[in-house]
């Protein structure tokens, strides 16, 4: 993967980026989630994506719902804003927040149940409206703060570990967000730190709904012989579509690829996401494709990772709205405000 | 027909003596998407023009089109604008309801029908004029299917010429309601014309109601709440609207996308607002607390079904203190209820709205002057007191033209609370979120975007101590319930008072809100002229209630409280804010049809409960 070593600002002193933060600034506080589950490393990740990228703190919103997933917003970037809202509720928020503030980076932490189950109904319309965010679903199909409850996205077959066999259908988040609109949709798993990181970069790189569905075992309720969410599960039945690596805007763009095996996607601020093809034919500009080849995954029992579909020039939804470029939120009283002659001119028309 | 369309009748054998000048109520029956609306707003801006005080009240089906619908326009010297219980003058152009309308009418009445309904066939005591409109438009209308949309503007001829209503000013109200159609304008204009000709030359006035011109409405404008409300949110500095559409809130936002993109545009060509159209009513009020928790001045519109299906989130932006107005356009209820009807019967679910110790701040406007008032109000009150403040409206006031003064430019700059910037934290270091440090129950916060290294925080709907992290400790979670508490007792003082009208010397009196206000101050009169019922008045304008409340009931010796709605939902909040002896003077009033509160129901209820 190619990324620029980060700077050492002083001999001796602690790394920084290119913004001139160490990978310290990007921390939280300490996680309450168990020892060894999946989202903490997922936290991990982030921290050193927003770390690399060089993304300002202050300019994050950070924003979750309701579940093991929406606590770790408390466990990265605390320079960050946070706003843990209600269940399955997240999306709405936060498109409130990017209309307040069309600057903000927003980045939303949901899980299976949080997304598809309670949340649905805001998940697939967050997805319609392509608002500039990183929406991420920790994804371990049980319910891990109710004590280890199916979610929809639970295989069919696949086993509780008091006994339950799962005799519904998964929801897969990844088929719907694509059908919907999301513009950068793939999957990974929270045990593969390269790929994760570059697709996290990639999202960072973004302008538009991000969705990844990140599968993050639950080490207390679901990881056991049986499930299809399980460590060792996954690492039997990963297939990736590609191996994906990124270079950023600011980075060295001379880093060789072979065109003819990678695809090489120029991001909206001119980073490049590249697609070493490991299936031939996979193109992840189509929807079409995209959506063939994830209903092939499930019926060949594939933890099919990668990304699956990507279009960097779709129209953002604040575009579509034509909000101004300064933040709404704190626009001045004389632009928000119009003056006595409108008053004047619109009392008129009513008299 | 033999007759012109009078039928004689002993009483009416004074017609022509006695006259009825500028006190009436005109009621106009027709089909739900005929087109009536347009004759109707032209009829009332007709009077209007004529100086008299009018107001006009649609009663319609929750259907889009092909079922009853009646508009009723009052006109009245005194300035009385309530709904008239009883109908004086009715238009009956729809023939499914007009036997019915016609059988429903007080002796004396006059009645005004298409020729084949035979209408004077029911009744003796009623004043009939009958009108052949299908020949009529015939005349005029060459094309066969624009007729159906014609014919209303016949009566509205007819309607003219009986009450003396001047032409030159239906020809003006048509002009303007056609404003930028002069074809369909001139036809409607030969329609009503048409109907003026017919009866000059074939009616004979049997009744005594005439229209005079005065000089009560100069100046005045004509405008509904809702559009009113959205006025007076964009001079609110309003940036962000969500809403999930929903009678009777749905006009409230359309007209505010109208003006808003009429007047919110910036030098750059660029929205100075963004209006979303949401999934439902979880997700509008939930972009309202994330703009409104990123600093943007958010706002939703909705009813009761939406204000119930906000009750999760309405207890998370109290708890975690996140500013936002909703404005709720009351219709009655439960369920769907009655879509279409007025009622005042979310009190008690709003004041309340959500699970745990909950309580919020409500506004409630009588006018439409208020709805443009309280929209600024209602931005300033949140932002300051960082929690959702509920405009509590109604489809009365929401959906129907009222006349009214022009509205007066905001005198205050907009007030954006307890907001700090990197430049006060640059000072102060940092900050406690949910510290007290006034006094005054509100902390203050920062926002997301703020580029200082100490201005992020966590918003949560979970324990927080005073720095906002997470705390299950027993003393966090009651120190910030009783802060939250302190500054709910801080805004009694900031909310708007009550309008108090004090009576001669009375020993009762009369507390009422919203849009009760137009048959209380009719009724007031009539207690006092028809039964020797003085009364002082008390109009209450937010909840909690404020000092005044109190001490009017402590003065008098028995308050009767109306509302429209079935459980005293008011009188029961006052319940929890008094001391026993003064609930002890509590009366009810309730009114509970749907439709708007008249003077004479008020009327004939305290009196009889004062044993007149």
């Amino acid at each position: 993967m190619a990324t620029t070593p980060p700077i050492e600002s002083t001999p001796g002193g602690p790394k920084t980026n290119r913004i001139g933060l160490s990978v310290i600034e990007y921390k939280g506080g300490k996680t309450t989630l168990c020892a060894g589950c999946g989202h903490n490393a997922i936290s991990e990740r982030i921290v050193e994506a927003m770390y690399e990228m060089g993304v300002q703190p202050e300019r994050v919103a950070k924003l979750s719902g309701i579940g093991c997933s929406s606590k770790s917003p408390a466990y990265f970037m605390n320079r960050s804003h946070s706003f843990n809202a209600v269940h399955g509720r997240m999306p709405s928020v936060a498109t409130g927040a990017m209309l307040a503030n069309r600057n903000l980076v927003s980045l939303g932490v949901s899980g299976d149940g949080d997304t598809a189950s309670i949340g649905i109904g805001q998940f697939v319309h967050l997805m319609r409206r392509n608002l500039p965010i990183i929406y991420i679903i920790e994804d371990n199909g049980v319910y891990g703060l109710t004590k280890g409850q199916f979610s929809a996205t639970a295989d069919l077959g696949s086993k509780l570990k008091t006994g339950v066999i799962n005799d519904l259908p998964p929801i897969d988040t990844c088929i719907l967000a694509i059908q919907m609109g999301a513009t950068f949709v793939g999957r990974s798993f929270s045990g593969d730190k390269r790929q994760l990181l570059a697709m996290l970069k990639a999202a960072i790189a973004h302008q538009g709904t991000v969705m990844l569905d990140v599968v993050s075992p639950c080490v207390t309720f679901n990881d056991h012989e049986g499930s299809t969410k399980s460590y060792k599960y996954v690492k039997d039945h990963e297939e990736s579509l590609q191996e994906v690596s990124f270079v950023a805007h600011f980075e060295d763009i001379a880093v060789d690829y072979d065109a003819g095996s990678t695809l090489d996607v120029t991001m909206h601020d001119g980073s490049h996401l590249r697609l070493r093809k490991l299936e031939e034919n996979y193109d992840p500009t189509s929807r079409l494709n995209a959506l063939t080849r994830l209903t092939e995954a499930h019926e060949r029992g594939e933890v099919l990772t990668g990304v699956f579909y990507v279009n960097p020039q779709a129209p953002s939804f604040l575009d579509m709205l034509n909000i101004t470029d300064q933040p709404l939120a704190t626009l001045p009283e004389s632009l928000t405000r119009p003056g006595r002659e409108v008053l004047e001119a619109a009392m008129e028309e009513l008299r | 027909m033999a007759t012109t369309g009078i039928a004689p009748r002993e009483s009416s054998g004074q017609a022509g003596r006695k006259r009825i000048v500028n006190d009436m109520s005109i009621q106009v029956a027709t089909v739900n998407g005929s087109g009536s609306q347009s004759s109707n707003t032209v009829l009332l801006r007709s009077i209007f023009q004529m100086g008299v005080p009018v107001s006009g009240k649609n009663l319609f089906p929750s259907n889009i089109a092909g079922l009853p619908t009646w508009y009723t326009i009052r006109a009245n010297k005194d300035g009385y604008v309530g709904r008239k219980k009883e109908i004086d003058f009715l238009v009956a152009m729809n023939p499914e309801t007009a036997q019915e309308d016609a059988l429903s009418l007080a002796a004396g009445a006059s009645v005004l029908y298409d020729e084949p309904l035979v209408l004077d066939r029911l009744r003796n005591d009623l004043i009939f004029y009958s009108v052949p409109y299908d020949k009529i438009v015939a005349a005029v209308c060459p094309e066969a299917k624009l007729r159906k949309l014609v014919k209303n503007m016949v009566y509205v001829g007819v309607v003219a010429h009986l009450l003396e209503i001047e032409m030159g000013e239906v020809e003006k109200a048509i002009r303007r309601q056609f404003a930028k159609k002069v074809k369909a304008a001139n036809l409607n204009l030969a329609a009503a014309q048409a109907g003026f000709d017919y009866a000059k030359a074939s009616l004979k006035k049997g009744d005594a109601y005439l229209i005079q011109r005065m000089d009560k409405t100069a100046g005045k404008i004509i405008i509904d709440g809702n559009s009113a409300a959205a006025l007076g949110c964009m001079f609110a500095g309003c940036t962000v609207v969500t809403w999930y559409p929903i009678t009777p809130s749905s006009s409230l936002v359309e007209t505010m996308i109208d003006y808003m993109k009429e007047y919110r545009i910036g030098a750059d060509g660029k929205a100075t607002f963004a209006i979303v159209q949401a999934e439902d009513e979880l997700a509008a009020i939930g972009m309202v607390l994330g703009a409104g928790w990123a600093g943007a001045r958010s706002m939703t519109a909705t009813a009761g079904p939406g204000i119930s299906l906000m009750a999760e989130f309405a207890g998370l932006a109290y708890y975690a203190e996140v500013p936002g107005v909703i404005w709720d356009i009351q219709r009655v209820g439960p369920s769907t209820g009655l879509p279409t009807r007025t009622s005042q019967g979310d009190m008690l679910a709003t004041a309340f709205l959500s699970h745990g110790d909950t309580k919020h701040i409500m506004l409630i406007p009588c006018s439409v002057t208020e709805c443009f008032s309280m929209a600024q109000d209602a931005f300033n009150l949140a932002e300051q007191f960082q929690t959702l403040i509920f405009v509590m409206s109604d489809l009365d006031l929401g959906m129907n033209n009222w006349m009214s003064d022009p509205f007066e430019y905001p005198k205050e700059p907009i007030q954006r609370g307890k907001v700090l910037t990197k430049e006060d934290l640059e000072r102060l270091g940092g900050f406690g979120r949910y510290k007290d440090v006034d006094g005054d129950g509100v902390g203050y916060r920062t926002l997301p975007g703020t580029d200082h290294p100490a201005a992020a925080y966590f918003t949560r709907g979970s324990g927080h101590n005073e720095q906002s992290q997470y705390s299950e400790r027993p003393v966090d979670y009651e120190n910030n319930m009783e802060r939250l508490n302190r500054k709910f007792e801080t805004a009694r003082s900031f909310v708007p008072r009550p309008e108090i009208v004090k009576g001669n010397n009375a020993r009762i009196g009369i507390l009422a809100y919203g849009t009760s206000h137009w048959g209380i101050i009719e009724s007031r009169d009539q207690l006092r002229n028809e039964y020797n019922i003085e009364t002082d008045y008390l109009r209450l304008r937010a909840y909690p209630f404020t000092r005044e409340v109190h001490e009017f009931i402590e003065q008098h010796d028995r308050v009767y409280v109306v509302e429209q709605n079935r459980d005293a939902q008011m009188l029961s909040l006052l319940k929890l804010d008094l001391k026993p002896d003064q609930i002890e003077r509590l009366r009810s009033i309730s009114h509970l049809d749907g439709l708007p509160l008249d003077a004479r129901s008020v009327t004939d209820e305290l009196s009889m409960m004062e044993g007149k």
